[in-house]
């Protein structure tokens, strides 16, 4: 029976003293859809990677519609019709829709002269065979996430895709768009192509999928029919046991003083008139959507992103947050939302990391800093936060995800803040980090420390927040108290929140 | 657990072993005409005013930055400062009192351009290439208005004994230049400051997230810049005796080739003061070989510039190189 459209036969894959992927076979039939599951550094991202030629494997090998390769570029996967759609879509910002779609088609076709008429043709074609209605005219930029990513469907339609891989295509969408872009998934489907679908989203998952295939470690756990899955085994298998994080509750007095009240803070095309308040002891969630306006308020209290109005007291008295020197001298620290590039020096050794932020402790003026406190606070932070290296010295670009994240949380606790905000502090990081890293957070509040914790995972706002504040469409559209957060419906509530919001916005009348 | 940091460090070696064995290979090649005490002395004459450019050079490539306009800076600074020697402007001046003010004068307005700078590019935001050609522009504009193009000579001879000053049969200039290096090292690699500079330099937008002040650091670092170029200035006329704009056009390009020979990483964050201090005893000697053979000075402007561009070819394959060996270390740890 050939009607495999992939054949993956023992694919292994190493890097750096990591088994990425081990041993691991599939198969995916053509017109199914198929949904690869796992936690983060499972191998789901790597076998992605393998497939459509960007690594080539070291064991293994790999049919495509019958033929048989040893490994693959990135050419030959294209001519073999895999496509694959990144979480990040990489679109031309300042490009129309029909140009990202059809240029790459062109390209394709040898085309060295740009038609215009050529371009709206291809554009139109591949739109009409989903049957949705986008503006082709309308550049990236200023097209919502669902659109750009119809056109970054479009785009992989033209170029004859077989075989359409999409990395977390969901994670941006509110969740009428997402019904919407199942939709369109479901009719790709039908037209006889195969899909596979990563997500995180277990709902998801069991919505849409034929075949799921669980990922951990690298390995395959193993292939089931979604309907014999359910939530529950789904995440037993996919952890490989049943995780359960503690709850956090404040234990601190109730009636203490507010640390930092915010009130109607506004910032154009930001965030609308937001207004909370938090106490020591507290870890007061933030969830929301990407682009609700989380990351924007998180970045003004920290003084990157001044706001247009609104009035902000830390400990009582009002505060001008105008850059983070001044933001740290109140006691306020964050960890950005992008580690890589804005909370780690990558070249630069776990020490200098840690100690970045505490320099001027260590040295007075031109005076010579204290190597030996420095390597001692160092130290202490790697013991501290449980980091995972050879040494204090060790780059931090050589660390894993979760050990990178623990680096940028023990270079600002050294610094002993009032308040720590932390814009989704677990994206990307192993399963054990991310519990290690709770752990962390519930100790800083314990210890009388302010936490604001941003995050739109549901089940860490859950297991980590005292009380919680649902953003969306650029205003906290509802604050949950401590006693809110202990009735049994808080959860879906939250979730309704969320989704309801998002129809509001259906009601008026936003297209994709 | 060999890392980064000691990788660097041997790519030092490198330099200083090589700096040695051309050393060696000049002193078999041309023998007395390399090695006489004037030739010597020659060089220790030479090294300072290029040296000095060069250490600014490498204090803008450490914060990710560059600066086009250091010889500008300093020719229209040292024109500056011949017109307050000559008694064009503040006359009435006399002794020492009108060189105290004359070099006050140069200085000051050495590290005001610096600063300038420094405003374009750490508060402004503009890109340090254009912003320090157009400066460049700018500051050799004002010393052309000032003197219409033409040299300013007859400085007196309170100031230009200073450029020829010995002490133990060393030039003072030189130990001048020794004692800035020697400081500038140090305070790279030891102050809070100077490790805020690297971190700047390897990631501004991190260095930003960890409140570091990285506007205020990049203004005066500029500033710093412009003085280092402005002392190069007052070497350079305390020497030849005379102020005019388009003098040691050449250094811009050699000072460049310095700091990328000296292991100063152009993205920024990486590099040691004693690497460009190397390299600039090197290329002193390069350029006394090419003297001796009799290259003419187009000769020489070719040779610099191609070994720029071949050093930059082989900045990249090293940085290839070790990524493999890295690569190759970590998977067998």
């Amino acid at each position: 029976m050939s009607n495999l459209v992939l054949q993956a036969k023992a694919l292994s894959k190493k890097f750096v003293g990591v088994q990425a992927l081990d041993k691991v076979s599939l198969d995916i039939e053509a017109g199914t859809i198929h949904c690869l599951a796992g936690e983060n550094g499972s191998g789901k991202s790597t076998f992605v990677k393998t497939i459509s030629g960007i690594y080539q494997p070291d064991e293994g090998e790999i049919v495509l519609n019958g033929n048989v390769y040893a490994a693959l570029t990135p050419a030959h996967a294209m001519r073999e019709g895999v496509q694959v759609i990144y979480q990040d879509l990489s679109l031309f910002p300042y490009m129309s829709l029909a140009e990202n779609i059809a240029l790459n088609r062109l390209r394709l076709d040898g085309v060295k002269i740009v038609d215009w008429k050529e371009v709206w043709r291809v554009a139109k074609e591949q739109t009409e065979k989903i049957g949705v209605d986008v503006d082709l005219n309308a550049t990236a930029i200023e097209t919502s996430m669902a659109g750009r990513q119809i056109a970054a469907i479009c785009r992989a339609l033209s170029q004859d895709a077989r075989l359409l891989f999409m990395d977390e295509p969901t994670a941006a969408l509110t969740r009428q768009e997402v019904d919407r872009l199942l939709k369109v998934v479901c009719e790709l489907k039908n037209n006889g192509l195969s899909v596979v679908f990563i997500s995180h989203k277990l709902d998801e998952i069991f919505r849409i999928s034929d075949n799921i295939t669980i990922f951990r470690d690298g390995k395959k756990v193993g292939d089931f029919e979604s309907a014999r899955l359910d939530e529950k085994s789904l995440a037993y298998h996919m952890t490989g046991r049943d995780v359960r994080y503690p709850r956090y509750r404040r234990e601190a007095e109730a009636a203490a003083a507010p640390l930092l009240a915010v009130k109607g803070l506004s910032k154009q095309g930001h965030y609308h008139d937001v207004s909370f308040e938090i106490r020591r002891g507290d870890i007061l969630g933030l969830i929301g959507l990407l682009g609700s306006g989380r990351t924007e308020l998180a970045m003004s209290l920290f003084g990157l992103n001044p706001p247009d109005t609104g009035v902000v007291a830390f400990e009582g008295k009002t505060a001008r947050i105008s850059s983070p020197v001044e933001a740290k001298r109140l006691g306020i620290a964050l960890l950005p939302e992008d580690r890589g590039s804005q909370g780690l020096f990558r070249e630069r050794g776990i020490r200098e990391n840690i100690t970045s932020t505490l320099l001027d402790r260590l040295a007075v003026g031109l005076r010579a800093i204290d190597a030996h406190r420095e390597r001692e606070i160092a130290e202490e932070g790697v013991k501290k936060l449980r980091i995972r290296a050879p040494g204090v010295e060790t780059p931090v670009g050589t660390l894993s995800g979760g050990n990178a994240q623990k680096v940028v949380v023990a270079k600002w606790s050294a610094a002993n803040p009032k308040l720590f905000i932390m814009d989704s502090p677990t994206v990307g990081i192993d399963i054990g980090s991310k519990a290690e890293i709770y752990e962390m957070v519930q100790s800083f509040a314990k210890g009388h420390m302010a936490v604001l914790f941003i995050t739109d995972e549901l089940e860490e706002l859950m297991c980590n927040c005292n009380r919680v504040l649902v953003m969306a469409n650029h205003r906290i559209i509802a604050a949950l108290d401590e006693g809110d957060m202990e009735q049994p419906g808080a959860e879906r509530r939250i979730a309704d929140l969320i989704g309801g919001s998002a129809r509001k916005e259906e009601e008026r009348g936003v297209r994709i | 657990m060999s890392n980064l940091a000691s990788r660097r460090d041997h790519d030092l070696y490198i330099l200083i072993g090589l700096t040695l064995v051309l050393a060696a290979v000049f002193a078999v090649v041309f023998g007395e005409s390399m090695y006489s005490a004037r030739n010597l002395r020659s060089m220790a004459y030479q090294m300072p005013e290029f040296g000095l450019l060069a250490l600014g050079m490498m204090l803008a490539f450490l914060i990710g930055g560059i600066d086009l306009s250091i010889v500008a800076v300093a020719n229209t600074s040292g024109i500056m400062t011949a017109l307050v020697l000559t008694g064009v402007w503040l006359p009435g001046l006399s002794g020492y009192g009108v060189v105290a003010a004359a070099v006050a004068t140069g200085l000051t307005a050495a590290v005001a351009f610096g600063l300038f700078n420094g405003f374009l590019i750490a508060k402004l935001s503009a890109s340090p290439i254009i912003a320090t050609l157009g400066t460049m522009t700018f500051y050799s504009g004002i010393g052309m208005a000032l003197t219409g193009g033409k040299g300013i000579t007859g400085l007196p001879s309170a100031f230009t004994s200073f450029g020829t000053a010995e002490m133990l049969g060393v030039p003072v200039i030189f130990v001048c230049f020794v004692a800035v290096a020697a400081a500038l090292s140090a305070f790279l690699s030891r102050t809070a400051l100077g490790r805020r500079m690297y971190l700047y330099g390897e990631n501004p937008l991190a260095a930003r997230f960890s409140a570091i002040d990285v506007e205020r650091i990049g203004f005066w670092v500029y500033g710093v810049i412009g003085l280092l170029a402005g002392m190069s200035g007052h070497i350079v006329i305390s020497r030849v005796n005379s102020a005019k704009v388009g003098y040691g056009d050449a250094y811009q390009l050699q000072a460049l080739l310095v700091c990328v020979i000296g292991g100063i990483h152009p993205q920024g964050g990486r590099g040691k003061t004693l690497g460009v201090v190397c390299a600039v005893i090197l290329m002193q000697m390069l350029s006394s070989a090419f003297t001796i053979l009799r290259f003419s000075p187009y000769a020489k402007k070719l040779i610099w510039g191609s070994m720029l561009i071949v050093m930059l070819g082989l900045e990249y394959l090293s940085a290839k190189q070790n990524v493999r060996r890295e690569l190759r270390q970590k998977i067998v740890h």
